[in-house]
């Protein structure tokens, strides 16, 4: 299990939270997503045998969030 | 889309209203106005239907969806101008949320400017600039003066006056030399240092404060959680009377002026903004909050339990006196401390170390050294008995004590030092007095607690009566609690929560720790101590002073007034929305226009705490102890 913290652009819409830890949490590897509503960061703690840290960017970028870094 | 594109696009958008607007006022009614906003509306509405659309694509619902609904919807019933108006807008307003919402989070930001970012280590004897990093325990790190920090180590040669207020929030700077701890993200002043690392990157003390605080800022406040289920409720339940209302008054435009108020955006924002100001606010001046609801907590308190060895005193047993009678007292700490070298009493000890301070040479070992338990010592110096200990022991070995050093002794404990007495050969030859001294912040502290409301002080400790009484009464405490086991503070301090007070207890969180969690607020002192107290502590004061505790309190008092005003403010925003909605006072742009000030209006609010003032030390004696603390600091500059 690894734990990454992505950084976004700045997160505006708190709305949007629910947006994209329901979107992650869907995802086949990912055990926890959490978004940082205040550093405009994603914990996500996943299994890096079934999906990557490259995969989960992609998704939060596919969603419209740009990652910055990871 | 990135950010800067969407800025772009938002000013486009904004500059196209105008010349529609400018347009209007010359020919109304011309068709280059409805041209100009259909652009305009397409220009504003595209980027937020990509986002509607990246959404959907991965089956999520956005309110961007709702926003592009409501767009082309207008649109197509030929309303050009809301169109425009709502689609701008709702960019325009994510523009200026994220400018007003860096300004709440400024506080994390500047504390995490402090972090250094290059190292120079030693390596093979040459000096090596590298990123800090990649600085390796074990390393040996160079610091000019002037210079930031970048691990947390020993000092292994150098002297300098650190400024630790990245860590501590404190001003005054601490003298650091051969021996002592150095933090990372903190400033050498006037010395050189070379320093081993001990803990790099993220395992250091600062890395650990800003994670403790990202992770804090994050923590939901009671208030916050009841917020998002009401909004998880309100969104669907707004959509539902969206479809309803325009099925049944088959009016499309009344029907999507309802989307545009459908995400209740000030009230879910209204708490998170001011725990995020509060905390950050606090972490810059070295306290650290765990958490919303512990902000909610501390702001109730009336009653506050301060453990007493450690935390109203220095923790630090001191010798305060000695008395000799018929030798030096050179002599006579010379050997007390002789005798007590092997001990791991606590009192044995500080007598040791006060004789290594005085330069005072221990030669003679002692032999034959017998433990009298609850009591003290008796060994063999050479040819000589000597016994260390307290009266009752001394009687026990038929040892007669003279009046004279019987009524010293009392005098020195009525005082609230411990007295020790001291006897070569069965005759008294001295005592030694010791004290863990009262912390210079501490009464101004207690005082300050008093005044700003909170009535009741208590104290818990292990140590004697007449200590605690002599402690206790100094710093106006309520009441005091003395010779209680760890078993006994933990009892007493459920005891008071059955009174019905909101309990805080101060503790240095490792011996108080079962205590401090049974409180409704756990405060630790000195956070530069161990991993143990920013784990059991609610809230940390880093300085390991009591002078920020009537400070945190205020701010947390301040934080939660902020958080109620932005709750009931955004609370009556949705009413009066949904209200001039439903009476059709409201349409689709004022709509827009109301949501999007509401949330400004609720960050803005929270930026005040970004700003709220430092810590006053209201009291004139200590500015004047503080006036001393820095002359001297300068002195000791000067002489460097």
């Amino acid at each position: 299990m690894k734990t990454i913290k992505f950084q976004l652009e700045t997160l505006t819409c708190p709305s949007c939270i629910n947006k994209i830890e329901n979107v992650l949490n869907k995802e086949n590897g990912v055990e926890t997503a959490k978004v940082m509503f205040n550093s405009s960061k994603v914990k996500v703690t996943f299994d890096e045998n079934i999906i990557t840290e490259d995969e989960i960017a992609g998704i939060i970028k596919k969603l419209g969030y740009p990652v910055l870094t990871y | 889309m990135k950010t800067k594109t969407k800025n772009r696009l938002t000013m486009a958008s904004g500059g196209l209203l105008l010349a529609a607007l400018t347009t209007y006022l010359f020919n109304s009614g011309a068709v280059t106005i409805d041209i100009i906003l259909i652009v305009a509306s397409f220009v504003a509405g595209v980027p937020i239907a990509i986002k509607a659309f990246q959404a959907l694509r991965m089956k999520a619902f956005s309110i961007d969806l709702l926003v592009t609904i409501a767009v082309i919807g207008a649109l197509i019933i030929g309303e050009y101008v809301e169109s425009a108006v709502v689609s701008f807008l709702f960019l325009f307003g994510d523009y200026l949320e994220g400018r007003t919402l860096r300004k709440t989070r400024a506080s994390l930001k500047s504390l995490m400017d402090m972090a250094p970012l290059e190292a120079t280590v030693l390596r093979d004897g040459k000096r090596v600039a590298i990123p800090a990093d990649e600085v390796e325990v074990g390393d040996h790190v160079i610091v000019q003066p002037g210079g930031r920090i970048p691990v947390d180590g020993k000092v292994i040669s150098g002297q300098s006056l650190i400024n630790e207020a990245a860590i501590t929030g404190e001003s005054v700077p601490v003298n650091k030399s051969e021996g002592d701890t150095v933090f990372s993200s903190t400033i050498s002043d006037n010395g050189y240092l070379e320093i081993m690392a001990e803990k790099v990157g993220d395992d250091t003390t600062f890395a650990k404060i800003i994670e403790l605080v990202e992770e804090a800022q994050e923590t939901k406040a009671k208030t916050q959680k009841f917020m998002e289920r009401f909004a998880a409720y309100y969104t669907p339940g707004i959509i539902v009377l969206s479809v309803l209302v325009g099925i049944i008054t088959q009016n499309v435009h009344f029907a999507l002026t309802f989307l545009v108020i459908a995400c209740p955006g000030a009230l879910v924002i209204s708490v998170p903004v001011s725990i995020v100001a509060g905390i950050g606010n606090g972490a810059k001046n070295g306290i650290l909050i765990k958490g919303g609801d512990k902000i909610e907590n501390l702001a109730k308190v009336n009653a506050i339990v301060f453990d007493k060895t450690g935390t109203l005193t220095k923790g630090k047993p001191e010798v305060t006196d000695i008395k000799a009678f018929g030798i030096s007292e050179e002599e006579l700490l010379k050997l007390a401390a002789e005798v007590e070298v092997t001990s791991e009493h606590h009192l044995g000890k500080t007598i040791v170390t006060k004789a290594e301070e005085e330069g005072i040479e221990l030669v003679n070992k002692p032999s034959d050294v017998d433990i009298m338990k609850g009591h003290g010592l008796r060994a063999k110096l050479i040819n000589d008995s000597i016994y260390v200990g307290n009266i009752s022991g001394a009687v026990k070995l038929g040892i007669t004590v003279n009046s004279e050093a019987e009524d010293y002794m009392s005098q020195q404990q009525g005082k609230g030092n411990t007295a020790v007495l001291i006897c070569k050969n069965n005759k008294v030859v001295g005592v030694i007095s010791i004290a863990d001294q009262i912390r210079e912040e501490a009464a101004v502290a207690t005082h300050q607690l008093k005044e700003s409301g909170i009535d009741h002080l208590a104290m818990l400790t292990g140590d004697n009566k007449q200590v605690a009484e002599k402690v206790g009464t100094q710093l106006g405490m309520n009441e005091i609690y003395a010779e209680l086991l760890p078993e006994d503070k933990v009892a007493k301090v459920k005891n008071l929560k059955s009174k019905g007070y909101n309990l805080a207890m101060v503790g240095d969180g490792i011996n108080d720790a079962p205590a401090i969690a049974t409180a409704d607020v756990g405060i630790a002192m000195g956070g530069t101590a161990t991993d143990v107290t920013m784990q059991t502590a609610d809230i940390i004061l880093m300085s390991d002073k009591l002078d920020k505790l009537p400070y945190a309190i205020s701010l947390a008092k301040a934080t939660n007034r902020n958080m109620k005003q932005n709750t009931y403010f955004a609370l009556a925003t949705v009413v009066l929305l949904l209200a001039g909605v439903l009476t059709g006072d409201i349409h689709l742009a004022s709509g827009m226009l109301i949501h999007e000030i509401s949330v400004i209006l609720v960050i803005l609010n929270a930026v005040r705490l970004v700003g709220y003032p430092k810590y006053q030390l209201n009291s004139s004696l200590f500015k004047r102890k503080r006036k001393k603390e820095e002359m001297i600091g300068e002195v000791v500059m000067s002489e460097s």
